[in-house]
């Protein structure tokens, strides 16, 4: 089995490029996290003309609604919920310099064609696998949206977060790819 | 006259609601284990061995499996000897505000309009029935929205027949993709009424894989349905390969002359069910 690539966050454009669709990837650094809620505030700030709660150059966005932690825990359960909801916002994010997002299932046409001229990333975390990929997160702090509870946008530091590459700068398409190399026509 | 708590369900509820997020059924994590073994793909085998490392964590932490604890769902029986000292409703709903508190388990039900979060996951989801007997059966399964967003309902012509069941059922999970994070199960209603297909579609993901069709036709459409749908080589969370659904699960009920109603009701790797009888 081909062994992971390591990579740190946030991203630059010569680290996304190297990024193809189908590799394994562990990362480490920071992260943070936005959903439906969050992402519609953001976008409502950039409408109104204001500045956002963070800087999103070269970061990466997790797609995540986590439980809550227990007393003495850093996060409760956070494995990734589905990318496609947020396709209508991401592009204007990526348009502002995010470099990568994770989450789970296809991204629309806008998206692959922002990553595509942007120099951005998609990566795919395993669903449903939240207790495990909750150990890679060592710190989570909210600074953001308290009020949306687990939409709350938190800054995750992370170490060897594991996710898999879906769309790269070059067009590649995990979904496609595999699904091509799978399917039999009966 | 069988005289029941409704204290007691509320603890019950409570309890159900913790395991069923943080212990999975073995019929389910048998069949992903079995999956595996057979899986070809190497990031197939990569998800599944990923899925259950975490299924076990969650297990040994006392960890819900997955963030998405769900909306709560149950499906009631209640004996026609029981006799209740309060009301079931009341009683399952305040199991499941105990349970997702003090259960650390996601608050995920919202208004449908406002998207104001009820902030304790109710209100539940209750289907009951009466059956014979002095018991009460509670069965839960929450579920997440990955899977369920992806979930369908037609009215075909009855002349679309079997063939046309066939198609519908392949071409929504072909069209769910990853998005429903596959390995899956497909529940499947034929028939009945408008809501009643969306029903069976869901009951039918509670019984346990492994476990055959009663009826020998279904439980054909079963197999031929299965094989179709893992040659569509979606694969372990959509990134290809031979596991894209661990089971089809169908239940029929008969329907208006003029209909045929069939409902797709996709459950994600996470098939939590439970049941508990009092």
């Amino acid at each position: 089995m081909s062994e992971p690539v390591r990579i740190s966050a946030p991203l630059t454009d010569a680290a996304v490029e190297k990024l193809k669709a189908g590799d394994k990837i562990l990362i480490t650094g920071v992260m943070y996290t936005a959903r439906d809620a969050a992402h519609k505030r953001l976008i409502e700030l950039l409408d109104a003309g204001k500045e956002l709660p963070v800087d999103l150059k070269g970061q990466i966005i997790y797609y995540v609604g986590p439980t809550p932690e227990r007393p003495g825990q850093v996060i409760g359960s956070a494995g990734p919920t589905t990318s496609g909801r947020m396709d209508a916002y991401t592009p204007r994010l990526i348009e502002l310099g995010l470099k990568g997002m994770v989450g789970k299932g296809a991204r629309g046409k806008e998206v692959l064609d922002a990553i595509k001229k942007h120099k951005a990333v998609y990566m795919a975390a395993v669903g449903g696998a939240a207790a495990l990929i909750r150990r890679s997160i060592k710190k989570a702090e909210i600074i953001a949206y308290e009020d949306l509870g687990p939409e709350a946008i938190r800054r995750l530091e992370v170490v060897d977060f594991p996710a898999i590459v879906v769309n790269d700068v070059y067009g590649g398409d995990l979904f496609l790819q595999g699904v091509e190399k799978y399917r039999r026509v009966s | 006259m069988k005289q029941i708590a409704v204290k007691d369900i509320t603890q019950k509820v409570r309890d159900l609601c913790i395991s069923a997020a943080c212990n999975l059924e073995p019929d389910v994590a048998n069949a992903i284990k079995a999956a595996f073994r057979k899986e070809e793909s190497e990031l197939g085998r990569e998800v599944l061995g990923q899925i259950i490392e975490n299924f076990e964590i969650a297990d040994t932490e006392s960890l819900p499996m997955c963030q998405d604890t769900g909306i709560s769902v149950f499906f009631v029986e209640v004996g026609r000897e029981v006799s209740l000292d309060g009301s079931l409703v009341d009683a399952i709903n305040e199991g499941v505000r105990q349970g997702y508190k003090e259960g650390y388990l996601r608050k995920s039900v919202c208004h449908p309009l406002k998207r104001l979060n009820t902030g304790d996951n109710t209100p539940a989801i209750i289907h009951t029935s009466i059956v014979e007997g002095g018991k009460l059966k509670i069965k839960i399964a929450p579920k997440g929205a990955g899977s369920e967003n992806m979930s369908r309902l037609k009215m075909l012509k009855p002349a679309e027949g079997i063939e046309g069941i066939k198609g519908f059922v392949v071409e929504t999970i072909k069209d769910a993709g990853g998005n429903p994070c596959p390995p899956i199960v497909v529940g499947v209603g034929i028939g009945g009424s408008f809501e009643m297909c969306a029903i069976l579609a869901k009951k039918s993901l509670l019984r346990a894989i492994g476990t055959p069709n009663p009826d020998a036709d279904l439980n054909k459409l079963e197999g031929e349905l299965l094989d179709q749908i893992n040659n569509l080589g979606i694969g372990p969370m959509g990134f290809g390969g031979r596991t894209t659904a661990l089971a089809v699960h169908v239940e029929a009920h008969p329907c208006h002359i003029a209909s045929l109603p069939v409902a797709v009701n996709i459950q994600c790797h996470a098939g939590r069910h439970k049941e508990v009888v009092i």
